[in-house]
Parts: structure tokens; C-alpha cells; sequence
């Protein structure tokens, strides 16, 4: 057994010596002026099981070297066995803050390759959980970064109203978090009679408590020291390092998919996407709390297209999407099409498509090669978290090592994200 | 209140040291600060305002192996993870208490692959499983209270 071997050899101390890293620190760090030192993978602040090598002269530290993987679960390859409605559940746990967006991008994919229509209500449903999936990730984030530096309260307050928008999931899916509520050709049921007040109900109070967080935070003066220029990127050196979403924004760079390749008709809503000047640690606070408030804006918005937008809340293409349970006692070809479709699944072609959205954290995006049959050759995500864990060394090295933790809070890894 | 009415004035209570002990390791269970996936966002709900994990005399984190009392696998354990996990446990100083949180560290959930342990156990003796993908705070709650009946039963002659 391969972990038996792992565990003999691994258990009690590190049996390697410093050679092994000979050509990845510098001279100083084999002769023993500077020290190595090992955050992680096991570490609160590292926001998920995330190791790093750091070598230091004091507290400054002189090089960082990310180490992912130890949360590789195999996502993509257990997506390839299973047919293409199936592998919807498995998305959900890549991104483990933002399921929705995973399923959307998946899903989205599905949809390229066999060319299927989504209604427009689908759409506009699909826009009201897409925002309030980047409204409860930020909340996360917000928290975890805050308790990071030692802003403790800030975590239950995020908390609190994170449980309201998973209340809110939890009446549409059945999940508090992993829904699996997108599926090919549109949602998986409609919106039940309680969700569209309790959504109004969320985003009446919401805007005055990001005024709370903001209080504890954006005029406080120890949060200002620990967070301004700290970890500067300028917006050349983001985008040659493939940065995306508020980690990019934060640099000043004006791009976000929803406005440069809208789908899901993201053209048709108002709304500004927050810059940063700085491209420091602060600069990417605020972008994520001004998203928050773009993003009430626009489930407003979507809101109130709900009641006008045209077809169901799925397609109504049978070779797609099952039929509803009440047709199955009246109809035989609904028996025949629920039973292909929830045996065999159906079939996409060998063709190979991409399709990029935003997530919380940045672009998300799918590449799908179909086969010809009911399940995939090839599903590969593009995910923004492996990106940004490789900038963490960029914005880190010269600063102290308490600086690291404010680094990697703010770039928004998952490390379900980055390592699938 | 109750205590004092059953004693009356007399100050005096009477009891088996191994009730005593059991008793107080129940309610000072401290967990390891130490999440693996999705669970562990669950987890950090379960500490959250809400569902105050508090009022069970967990909230105390401890982020170092040596100080914790109870590993809350939660997560999914994966190969290159296994021995991380492996090396905390030893790390912990006894008596000690796995709970593995949701079906991918109890039994590999949907990940019957190359990567991902099919079960925390296979590493580390686990004391309740909880089930769910991930589960509610609820359940991890019940999963805590199972522990402390656990705790409540253990016998003085089986301490190692």
C-alpha cells in the first residue's frame, strides 16, 4: 500500500535533509545564516491545507515556496467516469465557498458542447444564486481574513449573515452548501413561494451590516498598518501571472467576465466593478466589500426581471432534461426519455469547448472534451486559487512573516480550488 | 440550583473517581484547530454565532497538537495528506478522540479514486463517525454529544 509506505517513512520527522531544497533557497539558507522554516499544510491561517517553505533572515522573509496538492482529490478524473448530469455533484466541492459558480461553469460547458438553450427565467435564477454564492464566499473571506489579523468579532458577525443566505439555499436545494442546484439546460426546481421575500427580506438588512464590518475595519487604524502596501502588485505583473478576479481588480485592472464576456445576460444589469490603486492588501479588501454591494444590486435587478422572464425554470428540451414527475403517469415517451436519460444519461460530441466564468475568486473556467458518448474524455478547470497561490511568494518576499498571513488572506485561496 | 437542593447544606458530594474524571473531560473537550475541505466550513459555522458550539465547552481551538484533546477529521484525507494527518494524532498527548466529519474522511464519500483515502480509519482510529456531504452543524453537534456519552463510559481499568 502506497500510504503505508508514505506513513513509515513520513510519520516521526522529516528524513530529507537540505539538499533537497539546494536549488530552490538561496546559498545562505545550506550555509545556516538564514533558517528555513515550514508553514503548513496543518496551519489556521493558510486557509486550507496550503504548506510553505519560507526561508528567513529574522522575521523578513527571503523565499517562499508554495507546496499544493495536499488536497488533490482526483475531482476531474472522478468527473470523466460519470455521465455529464452526475458530474454536476462533484463541482460542487471543488470551490467548497462557491458551489454555485462551479456548477454554472460546469454546466455552462454542457450546455456549449450539446447545444442546449437555457430560458431566460433559468437565467435570472441562475444570476440571483450566482450573487448570493459571492456574497456568502466574501462573508467567508471577510471573516477568516479579519480573524487572520486578529480582528476576532468580525468572523461572527460574517457568520451570522452567512447563515441566512445558506437558509436560503437550503429552501431551494436541500443543501445548506452543496446543492448541486444548477443542472444542464437550467436549475434543478423552481424557486419555492419563500424564497424571493426572504431574499428581499436578506439584501433590506445586508447594506447595513457591511456598514458594521466596515466600521470595525476600513477607518481602523491597526488594520490599516497591517494591510496597507503590504503585498503591492503592480497590474502588469498581475496580469503576466494569470491574477484574476478582485486579486487582479485590486491591482486596478478593469476586467471581470460578467462585464468583458457576459453570459447568463449579465450585459442587461447595472452595476460597477470596484478598482483598486494600489494593488496592495487594502486595495483587495475593498474590492471584495464594494462586490458586495454590486452584487445586492444586481440580485435587485435580477429580482425584479424574475416575474417577467420568459420560459421555465429548465429547458424543456426532453432529450436533456428529464421530464416532470407528473407527466411520467401520462405520457410513455416521458417514461422512455426519464428512463435514458437517469440510466445512460445523454450523449455530447467529440468536440472540445471552454467556457470561462467569474467565481468569487476570479475565472473559473471549464474545458470539456466530449466523446460522442454519455461521458466526458477530458474535464479540466482553470481555477483562479491555483493562480493566485502561485503570486504568494511575489507579494510576500521582502516583508515579515506576519505579513504573509495578511498575503494570503487577502488573494482568497481555497485550496479545494486550486488542488481539485 | 438543582445541585443545591439535592445537597442540601452539606457540601458534600459523593462519587467514583471515574465519574469525576469522565465528567470533566467531557465538558473541556478542545478540539485541534485543523480542517481539511468542506467540512471544515461547516465547522467553522458550527463555532459561529448560530450554533455556538460554545455552549459544549468546545470553543476553545487549539492550534497546537500538544494542547488538543479531540481531532475533528474533517475533510477529505488524501494520499499526500495521509501522513500529515497520521503525524498530528501521534503528536497529540493522551487521552485523545477522533471524530470524522462527513462521509469522505468516514468511508472515501463519492471519491473512490487514486487520491483520497477511502476513510480516515484506515490512519488513525476514529471514535464517531458523522455522516453527511458535509453535515449540518446539527449533526456534528449530535456527533460531539455521542462523543461525551463516550467519554462518560469509559472504564478506569481500560486507561492505558
Amino acid at each position: 500500500m502506497a500510504i503505508d509506505s508514505a506513513l513509515e517513512n513520513k510519520v516521526t520527522e522529516w528524513v530529507g535533509s537540505v539538499d533537497d531544497v539546494k536549488n530552490l533557497v538561496s546559498e545562505r539558507a545550506i550555509s545556516g545564516e538564514t533558517m528555513l522554516l515550514n508553514l503548513g499544510p496543518h496551519h489556521p491561517s493558510t486557509h486550507g491545507v496550503l504548506r510553505l517553505l519560507l526561508e528567513l533572515d529574522g522575521e523578513e522573509i527571503v523565499t517562499c515556496l508554495p507546496d499544493v496538492g495536499f488536497l488533490h482529490t482526483g475531482i476531474e478524473k472522478t468527473i470523466e467516469s460519470k455521465s455529464y448530469e452526475k458530474g454536476v455533484t462533484c463541482t460542487d466541492r471543488m470551490d467548497y465557498l462557491a458551489p454555485m459558480s462551479n456548477n454554472t461553469a460546469f454546466c455552462m460547458a454542457v450546455e456549449k458542447l450539446v447545444g442546449l438553450d437555457v430560458p431566460e427565467r433559468a437565467q435570472v435564477m441562475r444570476v440571483i444564486c450566482l450573487e448570493l454564492t459571492r456574497i456568502q464566499s466574501h462573508l467567508v473571506w471577510l471573516g477568516t481574513h479579519a480573524i487572520d489579523l486578529g480582528a476576532m468579532s468580525v468572523f461572527l458577525y460574517c457568520f451570522r449573515e452567512r447563515e441566512k443566505i445558506l437558509d436560503l439555499f437550503e429552501m431551494i436545494s436541500g443543501q445548506r452548501m452543496m446543492g448541486s442546484y444548477m443542472r444542464p439546460g437550467g436549475v434543478w426546481r423552481d424557486f419555492p413561494a419563500e424564497f424571493v421575500p426572504g431574499v428581499e427580506t436578506f439584501l433590506d438588512e445586508f447594506p447595513s451590516r457591511i456598514d458594521d464590518y466596515e466600521l470595525l475595519l476600513t477607518t481602523n487604524p491597526l488594520w490599516l498598518d497591517r494591510t496597507q502596501g503590504i503585498g503591492v502588485v503592480e497590474p502588469d505583473v498581475a496580469l503576466a501571472w494569470g491574477f484574476s478576479g478582485p486579486t487582479l481588480r485590486g491591482s486596478g485592472v478593469n476586467w471581470d467576465i460578467r462585464k468583458a464576456m457576459p453570459y447568463l445576460g449579465y450585459e442587461n444589469y447595472n452595476f460597477d466593478v470596484p478598482l483598486g490603486e494600489h494593488g496592495d492588501v487594502y486595495d483587495r479588501y475593498l474590492c471584495r466589500i464594494r462586490e458586495m454591494r454590486e452584487s445586492i444590486k444586481i440580485i435587485r435587478q435580477a429580482l425584479q426581471r424574475l416575474p417577467g422572464a420568459k420560459g421555465g425554470f429548465r429547458s424543456e428540451n426532453r432529450k436533456f432534461c428529464p421530464p416532470p414527475r407528473a407527466e411520467l403517469g401520462q405520457s410513455m415517451e416521458a417514461v422512455i426519455h426519464h428512463f435514458k436519460l437517469w440510466t445512460e444519461g445523454f450523449a455530447a460530441p467529440d468536440q472540445e469547448v471552454y467556457v470561462a466564468i467569474e467565481s468569487p475568486r476570479g475565472e473559473i473556467g471549464c474545458y470539456l472534451h466530449g466523446t460522442g458518448g454519455n461521458k466526458p474524455r477530458r474535464v479540466h478547470f482553470k481555477t483562479p486559487s491555483f493562480m493566485h497561490i502561485q503570486g504568494i511568494p511575489l507579494m510576500s518576499e521582502g516583508h515579515m512573516i506576519a505579513d504573509l498571513v495578511a498575503v494570503i488572506g487577502s488573494v482568497d485561496i481555497v485550496l479545494g480550488d486550486c488542488d481539485r | 440550583m438543582g445541585v443545591t437542593q439535592k445537597l442540601g447544606d452539606l457540601g458534600v458530594v459523593t462519587t467514583t473517581l471515574e465519574t469525576a474524571i469522565n465528567w470533566a473531560r467531557t465538558g473541556a473537550t478542545w478540539p485541534l484547530l485543523f480542517g481539511l475541505a468542506c467540512c471544515a466550513i461547516e465547522y467553522m459555522s458550527t463555532q459561529g454565532g448560530r450554533y455556538d458550539l460554545a455552549r459544549f465547552g468546545m470553543e476553545l481551538n487549539r492550534a497546537s497538537p500538544r494542547q488538543a484533546d479531540l481531532m475533528i477529521v474533517a475533510g477529505r484525507v488524501t494520499r499526500k495528506m495521509a501522513p500529515v494527518v497520521r503525524n498530528l494524532y501521534d503528536q497529540m498527548s493522551n487521552p485523545k478522540w477522533v471524530i470524522s466529519m462527513g462521509d469522505c474522511a468516514s468511508c472515501g464519500g463519492v471519491y473512490n479514486n487514486y487520491a483520497v483515502v477511502q476513510g480516515v480509519d484506515e490512519i488513525i482510529p476514529v471514535d464517531v463517525y458523522v455522516a453527511g456531504c458535509p453535515p449540518r452543524p446539527e449533526q456534528l453537534m449530535h456527533g460531539i454529544l455521542t462523543l461525551q456519552e463516550k467519554i462518560m463510559g469509559e472504564r478506569i481499568k481500560e486507561w492505558a
